[in-house]
């Protein structure tokens, strides 16, 4: 299995040279320019000097090695310096062309915000699916699994921009309940602040959870479907093992190894897709420091987002592949 | 009847009173499959009983209901669709059939042990041998982990598993099918069941592990006494292991007798038709195999005519009018015909 896992992971490096160059092709085929955006009053030549700075008039080739070597020689050296305190001889830092920040920076500062609402819808959308999942099978057909159904048909249909929207006019514009808007300067030192945080997160959180949960309780109810009717559950009847015992550890257990590779494969689409329920809820993690950086014409930014993206999908697909190795004896890949 | 019980000890009645020490004493018993279709009936007002020590064969075709029948004892049917509608099941004393769920989970894999047909997919592949054998040993008996390994590793080698304690470790899939079933009959025996089920064990598997797996069965008993019902559509096997046979069709058993009496003197016209098709070794090669013309029948509703009489050779106007009962021809031999109805 380790074996394995390193083998995979050198062969995650070509991968990832190579769809970040396409990524930096295509960003670089629509016509940009970082100054676009400076005031009119800087005069062409002054521009031009920007431009030239930022290394945006060196070949295209010659640009995308530049940014290659920033992002993993520069910005590690960087990181070092802070972390061990070494004193690494820095050079040109990967810079933002929007704010003149660099881009790390930028993203180290946003993640947790992205990973607070995003990685709790996640948790909350599993921890709903997986027991919805197991009881609409068990009880096939019955008025829970046909709530189950219609809810997650709901949840899978309705885009998460639009529940947004409507959660933000009945809870937060009627009732009052939550706040329309996340706050992130908000800081959690005692109860109160705690209790606010958490009512600024339902909203956002429900939205994606909601849209999470639909979708995996319905692999959960069919994994689970597909097992019950197998021969060893009638087997571990007959050792007379109670109901619990059986669908809680022997039909659960094997209708766990498709849905965990859903899970681990679902979770960077899920970054994807809080893109969106940033915006409607003026949450300002990655995705939305990816649409103000698209907007701006940022090509830095955007390219390095979309690479960490891109990893997180090729590192969660490894990480489906292991789990379903240790879920399932008969897969071995040593 | 009365004066049967005293005739001999060979030669008993096979039907006996509740009270002479039957282990398992089946009565009436009914099942009823409830479809979108209609009901189908799927065990017909079957009884029988097994003595300690005995081996029942039950034999008969696809669909001729003796898995349901065995399932139905200790309601391991699927309910619903399926209902269990009469009847009666005497196991030591109490009636299965009115147990809560959780006394009668005391006696699945406790007192009856059960053998099931596949062994590729009967056991759970995601867990090892080891533990799903010990899973029984320590619902029932409450052994810890320790005792119950150690028991698992005698039961292994018991049933003739080369390094039984290495092996514990193993995955299902890392067995062959002999292997399985043998592992599958530990799991049945665990707990010293007082009788073990056997749902056609060998079916799946080929012939020279089929009779590999009938010789643990038959050492096993000796060495274990316990009494066992052996589900097969077999009847070469049934002879040679069997103390008595019961020959189901349509859901009912049609004729039901010691084992010597039935392959010398077949009552019902189903068994000898099932007799005939045996292939024999004396035979010349160019002669067709014989089989029993038509189908099984279709078990909706319930039954208003024998439901062997579309393919019976010896019909007559009789059978199309009722569904013939049970009659005794000898104190060791009863058959379901009404050609019998003057013995009767």
């Amino acid at each position: 299995m380790l074996t394995y896992t390193i083998r995979r992971l050198l062969l995650a490096i070509p991968t990832l040279l190579f769809i970040s160059f396409v990524i930096f092709a295509v960003i670089k085929l629509s016509p940009s320019d970082p100054t676009a955006n400076l005031p009119l009053t800087i005069p062409p030549e002054v521009r031009e000097k920007i431009r030239e700075s930022l290394g945006f008039n060196e070949p295209f080739i010659v640009q995308f090695f530049l940014w290659l070597k920033q992002l993993v020689v520069t910005e590690p050296k960087v990181w070092m310096n802070n972390a061990f305190g070494t004193e690494f001889e820095i050079g040109q830092r990967m810079i933002s062309y929007q704010t003149r920040s660099p881009v790390l920076d930028l993203i180290v500062q946003r993640i947790p915000q992205t990973l607070w609402v995003v990685g709790t819808s996640y948790v909350v959308g599993v921890l709903i699916a997986v027991p919805i999942g197991i009881i609409s099978a068990y009880k096939q057909y019955s008025v829970f699994d046909q709530i189950g159904t219609f809810i997650a048909m709901i949840g899978f249909s309705v885009p998460t921009f639009f529940t947004g929207v409507l959660m933000i006019l009945f809870f937060s514009v009627n009732l009052g309940w939550f706040p329309s808007i996340y706050d992130t300067t908000h800081v959690v030192e005692d109860w109160s602040s705690f209790l606010f945080q958490v009512k600024q997160m339902i909203m956002p959180t429900m939205v994606l959870a909601l849209f999470n949960a639909a979708q995996i309780s319905r692999y959960m109810r069919s994994s689970m479907l597909d097992n019950l009717t197998q021969d060893y559950v009638r087997t571990a009847r007959a050792k007379g093992l109670t109901e619990k015992t059986v669908v809680l550890v022997h039909v659960l257990r094997n209708s766990m190894i498709p849905v965990v590779t859903v899970i681990a494969l679902n979770l960077p689409s899920v970054f994807g897709g809080a893109l969106i329920t940033e915006q409607v809820f003026q949450v300002n993690g990655l995705g939305q420091l990816l649409i103000l950086a698209i907007q701006g014409g940022d090509v830095p930014t955007v390219q390095t987002v979309t690479v960490i993206f891109a990893v997180l999908i090729v590192l969660f697909n490894l990480i489906a592949d292991v789990l379903y190795g240790v879920l399932d004896p008969r897969i071995r890949y040593d | 009847m009365d004066g049967a019980k005293y005739i001999s000890t060979v030669n008993h009645p096979i039907e006996e009173p509740i009270e002479d020490k039957a282990v398992l004493d089946v009565r009436n018993l009914e099942t009823v499959f409830r479809t979108q279709d209609g009901d189908v009936h799927a065990v017909n007002d079957v009884s029988f009983s097994l003595r300690p020590g005995e081996l029942l064969g039950i034999v008969g075709e696809s669909g001729s209901g003796k898995s349901v029948t065995m399932m139905s004892l200790l309601k391991l049917l699927a309910m619903p669709p399926a209902e269990i509608v009469g009847g009666s099941v005497n196991f030591g004393g109490q009636d299965l059939l009115s147990l809560s769920l959780k006394d009668l989970r005391a006696i699945r894999g406790g007192d009856i042990g059960f053998i099931f047909q596949d062994p590729m997919t009967s056991l759970n592949p995601v867990f090892t041998v080891g533990y799903q054998l010990m899973e029984p040993l320590r619902t029932h008996l409450g052994m810890d982990k320790k005792a119950a390994r150690q028991r698992a590793v005698e039961l292994l080698e018991l049933v003739g598993i080369p390094s039984a304690s290495e092996r514990l470790r193993d995955f299902p899939h890392q067995f062959s099918g002999g292997m399985r079933q043998r592992v599958m009959i530990a799991i049945a025996l665990a707990c010293d069941p007082k009788v073990l089920i056997a749902d056609e064990p060998t079916t799946a598997l080929d012939v020279t592990v089929q009779a590999q797996i009938i010789e643990i069965i038959k050492d096993l008993r000796q060495k274990l006494g316990m009494a066992i019902v052996w589900i097969t559509h077999d009847l070469g096997v049934v002879a040679g292991i069997a103390d008595r046979v019961a020959v189901m069709y349509g859901g009912q058993i049609v004729e039901y007798a010691d084992v010597d009496r039935l392959y010398e003197d077949p009552r019902h016209p189903y068994t000898k038709a099932l007799l005939q098709t045996l292939p024999s070794h004396g035979d010349e090669r160019d002669e067709r195999l014989v089989s029993i013309p038509g189908q099984a029948p279709n078990l909706k509703g319930p039954l208003k005519a024998c439901p062997f009489a579309p393919r019976c050779s010896s019909v007559f106007d009789k059978c199309w009018t009722a569904n013939p009962p049970s009659f005794d021809v000898s104190i060791n031999q009863k058959s379901a015909c009404w050609l019998e109805e003057s013995n009767g």
